[in-house]
């Protein structure tokens, strides 16, 4: 019986090899023959080996893997170097293309997601075509995951080059298309990163549409009192900001609205935006409608009048706006926004807002806008851990448990309370409060997050200076891991606030407890430098809450093809050389949705994105890849089945010769191989990633050698 | 890891059997993510061999029949989540075919615990080290493929 089932293994094994192979021969020879390329016989191939230092060197026996890639059929040249991608080290590699005359050319080293394109420019320096370049990864997948296995890896990494050989023998010459740059850019989101790098672009003359979710531009900074380490407030620092992009006369302003569908590729995004039914006119708005000198003047006339009630979000619940409502008096633009989902359509609005102004449509609807950009910078910024999922803290349950953002708005001036710290239930001023540092922060309990937000040690610190300073006699406890004041002047600051008279003790709070009289918490902790448990009695515990990436980042992270990393902060194309850029061409990202900042590093980083952002749009067009699909005609049935597998409808069919064959439009194909992968009669040619090449990857691994 | 599987990294040496492993990953999720495996020092065995291409909707399904006719005697394919595909919903196609893939390879007699195919994303390092780990000490428990053995 076994024999019996090994023998139609084999039998129905051997039908399906045959045609695979006659496919793959035929498919080498029609393009390579239409377009007068090498083909595999003369291949001559460079194989350059790099140390990198003793990254990979330490993990393998080069010399013989040196000796190993000689044998291998094609290979016309070897050298290795220290670091191949120094400056002598490309030298080398274009010495050795001009004095043997080299056809493709292999560089054994680190990931090609790293080096590809400094190599390829080696490549096209010495005069061959730059995709006649192929890598083999014998660094992030060879010595650094077999550190301790010296035979495992050196037999890996000569496999790699055999594989990586087997590939460049068959490589073909191919022209990267320029296609030109629309002058425009996106900012997504108007927090101060967003602002920052929309005032940039409009600085550079980039027309640029600001898109925010919010009514009003000025994200979370504008919840700010002060700002540490230099105190100053951050209404007074980021108002005028806010005014300049009102102003700005290339800055289109999109405020209550959200992306809402994103077509096209770098140089050449279609992007749709969803305004949301505002119900209030600008001026603008009210003027295209023919109401002259009409739309919205911030009067407020109509917030006087209207019956609904409802907490604010801008004060974290802690005071209440309208159904019609602005968030506080300093919004830009100053246009009121009815919140529909509480709005009774009363209309005492409309009678209150007078036949002049005309700015309220109860019945206004969601405005589907399309602009067209080159670039797009996504600036989303991130939202508050929900605290209360650490139970022991008791926020949400306690009344005097606030987190720090509830603690900006009481201590600011223009808040709910007018600047007076109180506590939430009974209005009396706090004389003891304990701030629990790391709150969700450093958390490998699975319940928070376990990396460092990194501004809350800071922000706690200025929080104790600002009770000290305000309320004569008010004690800060500061709970603590380990301070982290690691900018500018900042550990300096943490010096100041010691002397003030703060108290710190240094341990994580297990548990507050609450004195249903009066009110009053426990605060358990253990202070792990005296060696001794703390139970205190204070009047406040602030928690300095954890931050994540706000709620919607997801979904627009996905419309920009953007990935994100394993705790949802947004994925940058490279984490120290590239950390505004994003592995989708022309999508950079800006502030604390690629990871918890403070101000100066969203502002540096919201420069960075907009410097990078412009560029494609100065230089005025870009290069794509060319790993275009290309349709082999003789081969083509046009059954059309990759028409419909395309996620681009970058394929159609049409008439040639008086038969249907499928037709790609280049400057919509982005390369994926989707319909490569399926074509039941072979007849499409994925440029660089073609079935010729790939199978010849698979043989040369299996088979060992050409096939 | 909470998910089910064999992560214990298996012994090496001197008379111990080593599987072929073709491993055919995409460039934004897979590939990066078994990049981030390097630059987190994640040790798994060496039996994998990578083709990389540009997303695993790229991925013919002779491509894996024709490893397995060289003599592979495990393939992993392994790409981006559902829904993080870097093109929109290659990953779901690909995903279609490599389950025709299995039903044919149970029709031929070839067990499918050889051919695998994964999801990791370019954040998961750590993952992927695993899957390559439980990847390889599966093959090792079915042993050499049928199909090597039949052609001696």
């Amino acid at each position: 019986m076994a024999e019996k089932k090994k023998a139609t293994t084999k039998k129905s094994e051997s039908k399906k090899v045959a045609p695979v192979k006659q496919e793959v021969k035929k498919q080498a020879a029609a393009p390579a023959a239409a377009v007068g390329q090498t083909t595999k016989q003369d291949a001559r191939i460079g194989v350059f080996i790099c140390h990198c230092g003793t990254n990979i060197a330490g993990s393998m026996d080069i010399p013989a893997v040196q000796e190993y890639a000689k044998t291998v059929p094609n290979v016309a040249f070897v050298d290795n170097y220290k670091y191949m991608c120094s400056m002598p080290g490309q030298a080398v590699i274009s010495k050795a293309i001009k004095d043997n005359k080299l056809t493709g050319v292999v560089v054994a080293a680190c990931s090609p997601r790293l080096h590809e394109p400094t190599f390829r420019t080696a490549t096209k320096e010495a005069g061959l075509n730059p995709f006649r370049f192929e890598m083999a990864n014998i660094r992030e997948q060879n010595s650094w995951v077999h550190m301790h296995d010296w035979e495992g890896s050196t037999d890996k990494a000569k496999d790699a080059i055999r594989i990586a050989v087997a590939k460049a023998a068959l490589l073909q010459d191919l022209f990267p298309k320029s296609v030109p740059v629309e002058k425009a850019a996106m900012v997504v989101g108007a927090g101060v990163a967003g602002m920052q790098a929309a005032l940039d672009l409009d600085a550079a003359g980039i027309k640029t549409y600001l898109v925010e979710s919010t009514p009003s531009i000025g994200g979370r900074m504008s919840q700010l009192d002060k700002t540490f380490p230099t105190l100053d407030c951050s209404q007074c620092i980021l108002t005028p900001k806010m005014v300049d992009v009102g102003r700005a006369k290339n800055i289109e302003l999109m405020t209550y609205s959200e992306v809402d569908a994103v077509e096209g590729y770098i140089g050449n995004f279609d992007v749709t935006v969803r305004k949301k039914a505002r119900g209030v006119l600008t001026p603008a708005e009210a003027e295209a409608r023919g109401i002259v000198g009409g739309g919205c003047n911030g009067c407020g006339d109509c917030e006087a009048v209207c019956p609904v009630v409802k907490p604010n979000d801008f004060e974290v619940g802690m005071k209440p706006r309208k159904a019609i409502y602005i968030n506080h008096p300093q919004v830009v633009p100053l246009i009121y926004t009815i919140d529909f989902n509480s709005c009774i359509k009363c209309g005492l609005c409309v009678t209150a807002c007078g036949p002049e102004k005309k700015a309220i449509d109860l019945e206004s609807k969601d405005e589907f806008v399309k602009v067209k950009v080159g670039t797009a910078i996504l600036a989303t910024g991130f939202d508050i851990f929900p605290v209360e999922k650490k139970e022991e803290w008791g926020y949400k349950r306690y009344e005097n448990v606030i987190t720090s953002l509830e603690f900006e708005r009481l201590i600011c001036a223009s808040g709910p309370t007018g600047g007076h710290l109180v506590r939430p239930s009974d209005g009396e001023t706090p004389k003891r409060v304990a701030f629990v540092l790391c709150a969700g922060s450093r958390d490998n309990t699975g319940v928070g997050k376990p990396y460092c937000s990194r501004f809350c040690c800071m922000y706690s610190l200025k929080h104790a200076h600002q009770i000290i300073e305000k309320i004569p006699g008010c004690t800060p406890y500061i709970f603590y891991m380990d301070i982290r004041s690691f900018g500018k002047m900042y550990e300096e600051f943490y010096y100041r606030i010691q002397d003030e008279g703060a108290k710190f003790i240094r341990g994580r709070v297990a548990n507050i407890l609450e004195d249903p009289k009066t009110k009053n918490l426990h605060v358990h902790a253990d202070d792990t430098l005296l060696d001794r448990p703390v139970d205190m009695d204070v009047d406040l515990v602030v928690l300095a809450a954890a931050v994540q990436p706000m709620a919607d980042t997801n979904r627009t992270r996905k419309l920009f093809g953007v990935s994100c990393s394993m705790d949802g902060w947004l994925l940058e194309a490279h984490p120290k050389l590239n950390p505004c850029g994003t592995t989708t061409a022309g999508v950079f990202l800006a502030g604390v949705c690629q990871g918890p900042k403070d101000i100066p590093d969203t502002v540096a980083s919201a420069e960075g994105a907009a410097s990078a952002a412009s560029i494609p749009i100065h230089k005025g067009e870009v290069e794509l890849e060319p790993y275009f699909a290309t349709c082999i005609e003789e081969k083509c049935a046009g059954c059309g089945m990759c028409v419909n597998l395309c996620p681009y409808s970058a394929l159609s069919l049409v008439e040639k010769e008086g038969r249907q064959v499928m037709q790609v439009t280049e400057a919509k194909c982005k390369g994926c191989g989707t319909c490569g992968g399926f074509c039941p009669g072979g007849a499409i040619w994925m440029n660089h990633f073609a079935t010729p090449q790939i199978v010849a990857q698979i043989d040369a691994f299996l088979l060992g050698g050409e096939q | 890891m909470s998910a089910p599987g064999n992560f214990a990294i298996p012994e090496r040496g001197p008379g111990i059997w080593q599987p072929k492993i073709q491993g055919i990953v995409c460039n934004w999720c897979s590939y990066a993510g078994a990049d981030l495996a390097g630059g987190g020092r994640i040790q798994y065995p060496p039996d994998i061999r990578i083709v990389r291409v540009m997303c695993t909707g790229r991925i013919d399904s002779l491509f894996v029949l024709k490893a397995f006719a060289d003599g592979a005697d495990g393939v992993l394919v392994s790409g981006c989540h559902f829904g993080d595909c870097h093109y929109l919903e290659g990953n779901f196609k690909a995903a279609k075919r490599m389950f025709m893939v299995k039903r044919l390879m149970k029709s031929i007699g070839l067990d499918d615990r050889r051919f695998r195919m994964t999801f990791v994303s370019a954040s998961e390092g750590a993952k992927w080290g695993a899957v390559v780990t439980d990847v390889v000490n599966m093959v090792r428990e079915l042993g050499p493929s049928p199909i090597t053995e039949f052609k001696k």
